[in-house]
């Protein structure tokens, strides 16, 4: 408990806690879409794409920083996302499988570029992340995201929803369905690239799904899945990196532990819905 | 419709429309043609019909008839051709049609109550921001009372069945109040009781004053469920009363020889 005590005292940790509360807010908030769209495993292909893009934007500019790792990130997940969104409007192939190829197609590019660059051992940081280490711009490219996100998504909350439930019956009416589409696509991408720097690549599948996950065990209620997710998110993180300390295991990946344990005890404790507690019909 | 704009309480408003104006609003469509890229799906469709009619589209599966409801709903866009209601032309969509889509298209395990399935029908009205008013709550009231979905408002759509489902999305379309309804196969896959009910359902919307227009695939039920017919092979054969069409060369033309079959409802 002192330990903890005296690393709240610190900046670095208070903006590491700040940081890990918003991320986990506004990501957690936007998994609920995650969850209402039902492709939880693109928004895993998507997270894969983002290391050969921080791979490309350190080759092109010839360093490391937040700044081309962010814009490498990003790039190829929108291009690869929002590519496979217009390959797959031909009807001609499935959204998943013009993800699955552009994203294989990317991530081995990716692959292929690591031995050219001189700051290999660094990358492992974007892998996994390191909110310890946040900087100001990487605060400030999280905030402007989460607000982005955040407001835009509120806005538009109707034609979203209507667009996920039934695209046709959205169209029919008068909802720009395509629009919202690349919309949601966009937003998923940025909120991705905006949770780098706490959870890396790989787990930020994690925020962006579990936190709606767990709550879509305990309610039926729509609009909990978003809010609810977003404190559940917000909630969990700020928990993760508090023990994170105490327990000696880096900030990331106590993020998406403590995100999937709250799964896993909604799924077995759940009044409604849960395996031990809960009264299936 | 008129009276869909009426300061009256939502409960007078559901009157025999027809009746009430006096006069048949008419929907005219005049040689609609749509291509899916480089394919042909409906080549210069024309039909005029009116509100208080249900009429079936007929035809082998791959004729089109999905791709006309889409096409009158604006879901598809259209190569050629105009389509007229109420005397204005509607360019892209228009509020006072609803589309109902096949239900195995739709995502059951969406978490979302009846009532707020039927809120949705709202939307066009609410526009993207403004709040439920007390009219748009009535609305919604009334579409679940008129399809005996009180008692299951708060239900989560999958716990529906066939029928429950059917009304639920018909209810959606009262509460858009919406005067065209366009239902793909409506009655596909639903036991003989859920088909009867629904089969009365919409008899009683369009004598409301609705217009109902359905695609359907069982020839055997046509002449019990719908006034009018459209028979499509990608181009209209024939289109008119359901007694008049359903004669037995036309079908055996349209269907390849197949004579009609037995009852699958």
């Amino acid at each position: 408990m002192a330990m903890v005590l005296e690393l709240l005292s610190s900046p670095f940790y208070q903006r590491a806690l700040a940081t890990a509360g918003f991320i986990g807010f506004a990501n957690g908030f936007f998994s609920g879409f995650v969850i209402l769209r039902r492709d939880a495993l693109s928004v895993s292909a998507l997270s894969h794409t983002m290391l050969p893009g921080i791979a490309l934007g350190i080759f092109l500019t010839g360093a490391l920083s937040q700044w081309n790792a962010f814009l490498g990130a990003l790039f190829a997940a929108l291009l690869v996302g929002l590519g496979s969104v217009a390959v797959s409007r031909g009807n001609r192939v499935s959204q998943g499988t013009s993800l699955a190829v552009l994203y294989t197609a990317s991530f081995a590019a990716g692959i292929a570029l690591l031995p050219k660059l001189d700051t290999r051992q660094e990358l492992e940081h974007w892998l996994f992340g390191d909110i310890i280490a946040v900087g100001n711009a990487d605060i400030w490219i999280a905030f402007a995201i989460g607000a982005v996100t955040l407001l835009v998504t509120n806005l538009l909350m109707r034609p979203i929803l209507l667009t996920l439930f039934e695209p046709n019956v959205a169209a029919a009416q008068g909802v720009n369905v395509r629009f919202i589409q690349y919309l949601i696509f966009g937003l998923l991408v940025l909120s991705l690239v905006s949770s780098l720097q706490a959870v890396g690549c790989v787990l930020s599948v994690g925020l962006l799904v579990t936190p709606a996950a767990t709550v879509s065990l305990l309610t039926d209620r729509t609009s909990a899945l978003f809010w609810g997710g977003g404190l559940v998110g917000g909630i969990g993180s700020i928990a993760a990196v508090l023990l994170s300390g105490p327990l000696g295991i880096s900030p990331g990946p106590a993020i998406v532990i403590v995100l999937g344990v709250l799964f896993v005890l909604a799924y077995l404790f759940s009044p409604k819905y849960g395996l031990i507690v809960g009264g299936r019909k | 419709m008129i009276c869909w704009n009426s300061p009256f309480p939502m409960s007078k408003i559901h009157h025999d429309c027809c009746a009430h104006h006096g006069h048949h609003h008419e929907l005219v469509i005049s040689g609609l043609t749509v291509n899916y890229r480089q394919v042909l799906a409906l080549e210069d469709v024309s039909l005029a019909t009116s509100c208080g009619n249900r009429v079936a589209l007929i035809g082998p599966n791959g004729a089109g008839k999905s791709t006309l409801l889409k096409a009158i709903a604006g879901l598809v866009p259209r190569t050629r051709g105009t389509i007229l209601w109420r005397g204005t032309t509607v360019r892209k969509w228009s509020r006072e049609f609803a589309y109902l889509p096949q239900r195995e298209e739709v995502d059951w395990s969406f978490p979302i109550t009846v009532r707020g399935l039927v809120e949705m029908g709202r939307y066009p009205q609410t526009g993207w921001w403004r709040k439920f008013s007390a009219v748009d709550k009535a609305a919604v009231d009334h579409a679940l009372s008129a399809l005996a979905l009180d008692d299951l408002q708060h239900r989560q759509i999958r716990e529906l069945s066939g029928g429950q489902q059917q009304r639920a999305f018909l209810a959606r379309s009262i509460a858009q109040e919406a005067h065209v309804l366009l239902l793909d196969e409506p009655f596909t896959g639903l036991d003989r009781n859920a088909s009867q009910l629904l089969g009365d359902l919409l008899n009683r919307l369009a004598q409301e004053g609705r217009l109902i227009i359905a695609s359907h695939h069982d020839l055997n039920t046509v002449p019990f469920l719908f006034d009018e017919a459209l028979v499509l092979a990608t181009r209209p054969l024939a289109f008119g009363p359901v007694a008049e069409i359903l004669s037995d060369d036309l079908i055996t033309k349209t269907f390849h020889a197949a004579p009609p079959l037995p009852a699958s409802v």
